[in-house]
């Protein structure tokens, strides 16, 4: 354990945690002087000033995870990185946060940065003001879990937890050349995840590699009898699935992902990896998702749909911020048109309005519908096949403010992580290479519901034949 | 494409008081986004059946037994106003 | 009102009695500390999710199949989009395309007659917590937010105000034959609204409907239904166009006033609830809940009249109320003549001017079959009076003694015995000549007075029938 701590991973700490070479304290302090030293460079936390040394009643045992900044702590900020949410405590803790404690782990209380109420794709629309890709400190970390994948990319995380709505993990794992995996919808309870798209998010681990992604797993995943939507199927330790032989594996390759707008040296990295997995056994197959080029209208009825009313209980009325006012519904008003960003209010007023009286059928059911067959293109595709390969993301990280002016274009940059959320089924991004730039290319695993275990036995054929997850950031 | 009226109505419906600016700004571009949207029109789903959840499970109960509530003092400790044990709203002036 | 038709429908609101919430462990009890009864799923705090409780769904279907709906195999929950500070989510989970079910009826008791009045949804949803309006802004308490709620659509087959108020009773009456609901309005686990329009008798076409809220009583309903019937009437007379709007009743001014919204059309952007499966309702559900409803009001009423030989009218008021129809049935089965009659006027007659005057229900005066039996006894052997029987009851319900032990302490035993009724008598004709005259002069009337003196001077004591005997046979010597 000559190394800096806060640089290695959870599974190369455990082991020196279990022959008590070290002490959770030490990697809390480690982390706090990683973060101290870098934070004001890449800004994944919110209020990194605090530090992690203050406050007397720090629990700290086993290796601390890094926690959006949606996800409800007991006793701690959680504010979604928004005005309206400002000063929110929450009362309880998310089951995620339960289940993190209850395995001897705990949370640092510094909470990571994203898009306010993850809508966006870059952590730009922060209240806290952007975070900046460690690898290349002018351009974004990908959104809207940045701040984690940005934070575990620096080595001022162990390991984090972020939310995927439509590619919110996967995305940014992507950008920052991390693990991000997206469980399959109920895998993870959603209880104390604060909702973007109900029937979209999930929970999902980021890490420095496979095997810490399967451990994160293992402890955060399971039924939770507080959220309808999570499901009651034994979780397998997925850590058994790494090393397992990947030969005659079945991966489709889809051709509506490898069309205009994909960068040349994404397609090729990709390519690369198709190719090293190919000689260890995988055998691949070009497949087609008909109705991929909807994916992206269907996601953004959906979810502003659901976003706007899951974004009307924050109303001034019981907890954040509040307008002054002598009326109710100017204080209603104002709260609301002050409290939330601009990303916030295009996306509550797009799905007010595709929820509304006239346009309803025409938008949201029709949108419903092209859900279901999105999600039947997978269904059939997965009677033949293990799992689906492509790139996470068209392109590398973008600059800072390139795309904050066009909100589509914006959008876009999701469009090959949206359809797993649509769909459901579990999805993982790792590193496959870095651009000329040296930037970061991420890889995307899909399989079908539940069979997490196969991304993880795929990813990690690939890791340990592969050193991209071995890179660090200059920090520059 | 998406006229100021209606921008101004679902803003209203949604309570978010817009800016002259911002009423101008969303009409644009939520335009740009509805007509990128529209592309949904070509997809022919007749007898397809809409999905509400990404899975499919029914009959999600509980049982009828009693849990704790929170305290009082956690219940009202976000509150931005409040009187005794009650949160506290402007007048409702419809 | 002879040119105009009412045409009404009523929308009842109707707390579950279940013990928690309906989405959240939380208790439903009613009176306690404002927000003492919360957690963050029925708060509402960011990150919470619902998950619905299956006894409520257990009493809906009750409630559903009693009122003869067709409960629907497929059915789910939406959110019904608005905002107003009681309501926490932002939204109210409710049921909007694919109710619980739909399709049912009840019949309701009209002039003599039996009137069909259609149901056209039940559907399960989440009630709101509870504003207090003070001068300089609105208190809100969210215990009551997340009680379950069924809402019970009515057809607009009613006429009346009075065949509202029968509706109302006649449903209240149902749903506490199937126990899920303490219906009592005053705690506002049974809320009713009216729609009603007018159109002239015979058209067809339905005149401009008016939405009637904020009624505190059934009674309320039927006021405040009278009243618009006059309102809409006298503005059609006079050729004024109706406008559709909702009008508050006001309970101490006896009149509705409308309730100005600038909001027009209401736009709830309903749609479905993701944060809950659907539910699939199986036959076999159905039918092991239809095997659980035991036997309503109007069953219980032909048995009664079957079984006991009550006269209709009899047995559907002692039918009324649940259980004070089960212990009038203990009364009937613990008593051993076969003519149930004298049980029967007395439920009807003393026993519900004592609740009334105490302001419960008879099964709440909490007096015995076997006691209640002992009484009557007294009474058809001629022991006491029905006046003292009236007495020794009232004495039984303070006491909670034995009505023999009341009487013999009392010493009311009616006084039948001949020679002791002649001394009593004796005195009387003495003190009353007057009277006595009077009688033999031809007025009738004289001699019930005379009766009335003896019963006066034996407190009630004497065999009145006896009594008038000797008196007559006295007189008339």
């Amino acid at each position: 354990m000559n190394k800096n701590l806060y640089s290695l991973t959870a599974h190369e700490l455990a082991v020196g945690l279990n022959k008590k070479e070290i002490k959770s304290e030490d990697i809390y302090s480690a982390l706090d002087g990683r973060i101290k030293e870098s934070d004001p460079k890449v800004n994944a936390y919110l209020r990194p000033s605090k530090g992690l040394s203050s406050g007397g009643d720090r629990i700290t045992s086993g290796i601390p995870v890094a926690i959006k900044d949606n996800i409800c702590t007991k006793g701690f900020h959680t504010q979604c990185c928004s005005k309206i949410l400002e000063g929110f405590i929450p009362p309880y803790d998310a089951t995620v946060i339960k289940r993190i404690k209850e395995s001897g782990h705990s949370c640092l209380e510094l909470k990571t940065n994203m898009d306010e109420f993850a809508f966006g794709s870059s952590t730009e629309n922060s209240s806290q003001g952007p975070t900046h890709n460690p690898w290349d400190l002018n351009c974004v970390p990908g959104g809207s879990s940045g701040g984690s994948a940005a934070a575990v990319a620096s080595d001022e995380a162990i390991w984090a937890l972020g939310s995927d709505t439509g590619g919110s993990i996967r995305q940014p794992a992507s950008f920052c050349g991390v693990v991000g995996l997206k469980p399959t919808y109920g895998r993870v309870s959603r209880f104390g995840l604060i909702a973007f798209a109900s029937s979209l998010d999930q929970i999902g681990p980021i890490t420095k590699d496979v095997y810490d992604n399967a451990l994160l797993l293992n402890i955060i995943s399971g039924y939770d009898p507080n959220d309808s939507t999570s499901i009651n199927l034994p979780v397998p330790d997925y850590t058994r699935a790494l090393g397992k032989d990947v030969k005659g594996l079945k991966v489709g390759v889809p051709k509506e992902y490898f069309i205009e707008g994909l960068d040349p040296e994404v397609k090729a990295a990709v390519e690369e990896a198709i190719n090293t997995l190919r000689k260890m056994g995988v055998e691949f197959k070009e497949v087609s998702l008909r109705h991929t080029e909807y994916a992206v209208p269907v996601y953004y009825i959906i979810a502003t749909a659901e976003a706007s009313s899951n974004l009307a209980r924050f109303d001034g009325v019981q907890y954040g911020f509040r307008s002054k006012d002598a009326n109710l519904i100017d204080m209603y008003k104002k709260t609301r048109g002050e409290g939330f960003g601009e990303e916030a209010k295009r996306r509550i007023i797009l799905g007010t309005f595709a929820l509304s009286h006239g346009y309803y059928d025409a938008y949201y059911l029709r949108a419903l519908k092209v859900r279901t067959l999105i999600k039947e293109d997978f269904d059939i595709l997965f009677k033949e096949l293990d799992c689906i390969l492509t790139p996470t993301s068209p392109t590398a990280a973008f600059k800072i403010g390139e795309k904050v002016k066009d909100p589509l274009k914006m959008y876009l940059s999701d469009i090959y992580t949206i359809s797993a959320n649509l769909a459901g089924i579990p999805g993982i991004s790792l590193p496959c290479g870095l651009t000329k730039n040296g930037l970061p290319i991420g890889l995307q695993i899909l399989a079908p519901h539940f069979q997490e275990e196969k991304i993880f036995s795929l990813a990690y054929a690939y890791e340990q034949n592969t050193d991209w997850h071995k890179l660090k950031p200059k920090l520059t | 494409m998406i006229d100021k009226e209606t921008v101004e109505y679902v803003a209203n419906l949604a309570r978010i008081e817009l800016k002259k600016e911002e009423a101008n700004m969303l009409s644009g571009q939520l335009g740009d986004i509805l007509g990128f949207i529209d592309k949904l029109k070509e997809v022919n789903v007749d007898k397809v059946l809409p999905a509400s959840h990404a899975i499919t499970v029914s009959n999600v109960l509980r049982g009828d037994s009693p849990k704790g509530p929170l305290s009082a003092h956690s219940v009202l400790s976000n509150a931005p106003l409040k009187r005794e044990k009650f949160f506290l709203v402007p007048k409702i002036i419809e | 009102m002879s040119k105009y038709e009412a045409v009404i429908g009523l929308e009842v609101h109707l707390h579950l009695s279940t013990k928690t919430k309906a989405f959240c462990g939380c208790s439903t009890e009613f009176g306690k500390e404002a927000n003492s009864q919360t957690c963050p799923v029925c708060l509402g705090l960011p990150g919470s999710l619902p998950v619905f409780n299956g006894t409520a769904l257990d009493y809906a279907i009750k409630v559903a199949l009693a009122l003869n709906c067709k409960v629907q195999e497929y059915t789910k929950f939406d959110r019904k989009n608005y905002f107003y500070p009681d309501l926490p989510k932002g939204y109210q989970i409710s049921q909007y395309d694919l109710p619980l079910s739909l399709d049912g009826f009840l019949n309701i008791e009209t002039e003599g007659s039996l009137k069909r009045i259609g149901i056209t949804r039940v559907h399960m949803e989440e009630d709101a917590g509870k504003l207090v309006h003070e001068n300089d802004g609105s208190l809100v308490d969210f215990n009551r937010a997340g009680v379950p709620l069924l809402e019970i659509v009515s057809q607009p087959d009613i006429n009346s105000p009075e065949e509202a108020y029968q509706y109302l009773s006649t449903l209240k009456s149902i749903i506490e034959y199937l126990d899920v609901s303490d219906c009592d309005m005053e705690k506002g686990s049974l809320r009713c609204d009216a729609n009603i329009s007018l159109r002239p008798l015979g058209e067809s076409k339905l005149g401009v409907k008016t939405e009637l809220k904020n009624m505190n009583s059934f009674k309320g309903v039927k006021d405040a239904l009278s009243y618009e019937i006059k309102r809409q009437a006298q503005l059609l007379e006079s050729g004024e166009i109706l406008t559709q709007e909702t009008r508050l009743w006001d309970a101490k001014e006896l009149k509705t006033i409308s309730m100005r919204t600038k909001e027009g059309a209401k736009d709830y952007r309903y749609f479905p609830e993701p944060d809950l499966p659907p539910f699939i309702i199986t036959d076999a559900k159905i039918e092991e809940i239809r095997k659980s409803i035991p036997e309503l009001p109007h069953e219980k009423a032909s048995r009664f009249v079957e079984s006991y030989g009550l006269l209709e009218y009899d047995a559907k008021i002692l039918v009324a109320s649940k259980k004070d129809a089960l212990f009038a049935e203990e009364c009937f089965n613990a008593y051993p003549g076969k003519d149930k009659k004298l049980i029967v006027n007395w439920f009807i007659g003393p026993l519900m001017a004592e609740a009334n005057n105490r302001n419960l229900s008879i099964s709440g005066l909490n007096i015995s079959s076997a006691y209640l039996i002992e009484l009557l006894g007294f009474l058809s052997r001629n022991e006491i009076s029905n006046l003292t029987a009236k007495s020794v009851l009232s004495d039984m319900i303070d006491t909670a003694e034995a009505p023999g032990k009341i009487i013999k302490s009392k010493n009311l035993v009616q006084i039948s015995d001949g020679q002791a009724l002649k001394e009593i008598m004796e005195e009387v004709i003495g003190e009353n000549q007057k009277s006595v005259t009077d009688y033999k002069s031809g007025k009738e009337n004289a001699l019930m007075f005379l009766v009335g003196q003896l019963m006066r001077k034996s407190q009630g004591k004497a065999n009145p029938k006896i009594a008038r005997e000797l008196l007559k046979e006295r007189l008339n010597a």
